[in-house]
């Protein structure tokens, strides 16, 4: 009988939690529908990174695996990745913005789930990269790059790239209650965030790279996840050069993802608590 | 006998090497209003973050509504609403959207959390506001916006730290009304102030809280009582005359007179007498053919709270967040004469 009513407990529990950070992901969400230049700032530059890598770069990328037909094939799912990690970056700053004006005060004074403000802000951002993340597919589309493995193939790098970014929330969110300031916490994002997407296979093959950075750009999970999007865009010839399966880069990938998860989350949540 | 909606006892909180609260008590009956009153920095602000569960405290307990701040904080969140010292709204959000989403977050189903922003919205002022950014909103407006936010939960107690702090004069009065509109429905309200006025004003009981410690509670008259009720302030313009002068006023009061021979000032407390006394005063000086270079009648001010029950002036205050209500208010009474 008490197991019943503790289970029964634990379910409403668990359905206020998603119903507050449901109420909470709105709110997020709004603020790109209230100031369209936000949403328009954080499309360009992605866009603009597609376009100048495609034709400045593109000419001249040696090596490029077999199932990618031009440079643009390679780019756009290294590109995808890279832009999930950064858009991640706007939960550490969306959070401090809050814990600047007080808001946050006001959420945590309320019957409101503990988990809520994190859980809908994290919410929030990857259904705005997801947005982000279309957005630039459709754009490398209109520059060549073709999805050469089918429909559900293309969902599923479409949906790796946006849980990626999902699991850099947290890291973000982390770095964001531990800072609290603003610019800070802008500038102590992309002190790591460049040279971890950069120094990967994200961009161009790292074949090309010296040996000491080929090193760490072959343990690089962003190569992993990049890599893995290929094995869904460029199809079996490239997975067969690669000497992969697509079962194991997943795996491979998920491995990751559930590492930051397991670490940032509660780390984020004990921040939270302590604020 | 009921029991008090807020009990605390012997609360003390540490940041760091600062001993924010040292070990506070105080009793807050239903239904009524309560003040906290303190320079910035005397750990106001500290007690009603624990009050409302968003800090733990180091030592003590305290209970409100029933509910443990520490051990039963989920359950004290129902019963309570806050409004901090910064307006803690959604700019992107309309004025609606902001008290929608304050309802949804209290549990609120859909329609009654709509039905209630609603109703707060039309009782603050806001309605033709209702669908605009809090972006477009004047200070007063984000104030009354965020104080409506901390009642849609409908709370049986209301916390509101530092209501006023940062209003002009006008938003200021408009702000007092409300509250005492509030408290007319049965809510246990504790604010926090910095001002003496505006304690003697909304509240019923008053603690005087410095250095994280209360050095003195009681009803505003009570308090105004223990340093001595209104001051008359009398400046000769012949100093020479001060002794005679003061010889001619002190018999009005029960008390002593400060008199000081080097400027000519003569002070008085005068209790609740403050505009016969001073009447009074200036008939006598007149009749002896005294003139005067200033005269002013003032209530106390937290300054001489606390040098009443201090012996320091108070530090920090008055600074720039400081309304320019009050400090106009007290310099027009104490007629320019401005003691620094």
């Amino acid at each position: 009988m008490s197991i019943r009513v503790a289970s029964d407990g634990l379910k409403r529990r668990v359905g206020w939690a998603v119903h507050d950070g449901l109420v909470l992901t709105r709110r997020n969400l709004l603020r790109y529908v209230r100031i369209p230049p936000l949403l328009v700032f954080a499309t360009i530059q992605p866009v603009m990174f597609v376009l100048l890598f495609r034709y400045v770069f593109g000419g001249n990328i040696a090596n490029l695996p077999p199932g990618a037909h031009a440079y643009v094939d390679y780019l756009m799912p290294g590109i995808l990745v890279q832009t999930a990690i950064f858009g991640a970056t706007q939960t550490g700053i969306g959070l401090a913005e809050d814990l600047n004006v007080g808001i946050i005060d006001r959420f945590r004074s309320l019957p409101t789930a503990r988990s809520a403000v994190l859980a809908g802000r994290t919410t929030a951002d990857l259904v705005r990269n997801l947005f982000v993340v279309l957005l630039m597919t459709a754009v490398g589309y209109l520059v060549g790059f073709r999805f050469q493995d089918g429909a559900i193939r293309a969902t599923l790098a479409i949906g790796l790239a946006v849980l990626v970014g999902f699991a850099f929330s947290w890291v973000s969110a982390t770095i964001g209650l531990a800072i609290k300031n603003l610019e800070s916490v802008q500038a102590a994002s992309f002190i790591w965030i460049f040279p971890l997407t950069f120094a990967s296979s994200a961009f161009v093959p790292i074949e090309g790279m010296p040996g000491w950075l080929q090193a760490f750009a072959r343990n690089n999970p962003v190569t992993i996840w990049a890599n893995t999007l290929r094995g869904f865009t460029l199809g079996p010839r490239y997975l067969a050069f690669v000497n992969e399966s697509i079962g194991g880069l997943v795996l491979k990938s998920g491995l990751w993802i559930g590492l930051i998860l397991v670490i940032f989350v509660p780390l984020s949540i004990r921040l939270y608590r302590r604020t | 006998m009921t029991e008090p909606t807020i009990v605390v006892e012997g609360i003390k909180k540490r940041f760091g090497n600062v001993l924010a609260l040292d070990g506070v008590d105080l009793e807050v009956e239903p239904a009524s209003v309560f003040g906290l009153l303190g320079p910035n920095g005397a750990g106001k602000t500290t007690m009603v973050r624990i009050l409302t569960t968003l800090l733990s405290p180091d030592e003590g307990h305290a209970r409100v509504a029933g509910h443990d701040v520490v051990h039963d904080a989920e359950g004290l969140r129902h019963e309570i609403g806050l409004a901090g010292q910064t307006a803690a709204v959604d700019e992107n959000l309309t004025g609606f959207e902001n008290l929608e989403m304050v309802g949804r977050l209290y549990h609120l189903p859909r329609a009654e959390a709509r039905k209630r922003a609603g109703q707060v919205l039309e009782r603050f002022g806001l309605t033709d506001a209702a669908n605009r950014t809090a972006r477009t909103y004047s200070g007063g407006m984000r104030r009354r916006l965020d104080l409506g936010a901390s009642l849609v939960g409908r709370p049986q107690v209301l916390f509101l730290d530092e209501p006023t702090t940062g209003l002009d004069p006008r938003s200021r009065l408009g702000m007092w009304d409300l509250i005492r509109e509030l408290v007319k429905d049965g809510t246990t309200l504790l604010l926090t102030t910095q001002y003496l006025e505006e304690a003697d004003v909304l509240t019923d009981r008053i603690a005087v809280i410095d250095l994280g410690t209360v050095i003195a509670a009681g009803t505003a008259d009570e308090l105004k009582t223990q340093i001595g009720g209104e001051v008359l302030e009398l400046r000769l313009s012949d100093r020479a005359r001060t002794p005679e002068a003061a010889g001619a006023v002190i018999g009005l009061v029960p008390g002593g007179a400060k008199v000081d021979n080097n400027t000519g000032q003569i002070t008085l407390p005068v209790g609740g007498n403050g505009p016969a006394i001073l009447t009074e005063a200036i008939r006598r000086l007149d009749a002896a053919g005294m003139t005067l270079d200033d005269v002013a009648l003032h209530r106390p001010t937290l300054d001489d709270v606390f040098l009443a029950l201090t012996g320091r002036e108070t530090e920090g205050l008055e600074t720039e967040s400081a309304p320019a209500g009050p400090r106009r208010e007290r310099r027009r009474r104490r007629g320019g004469e401005g003691r620094t």
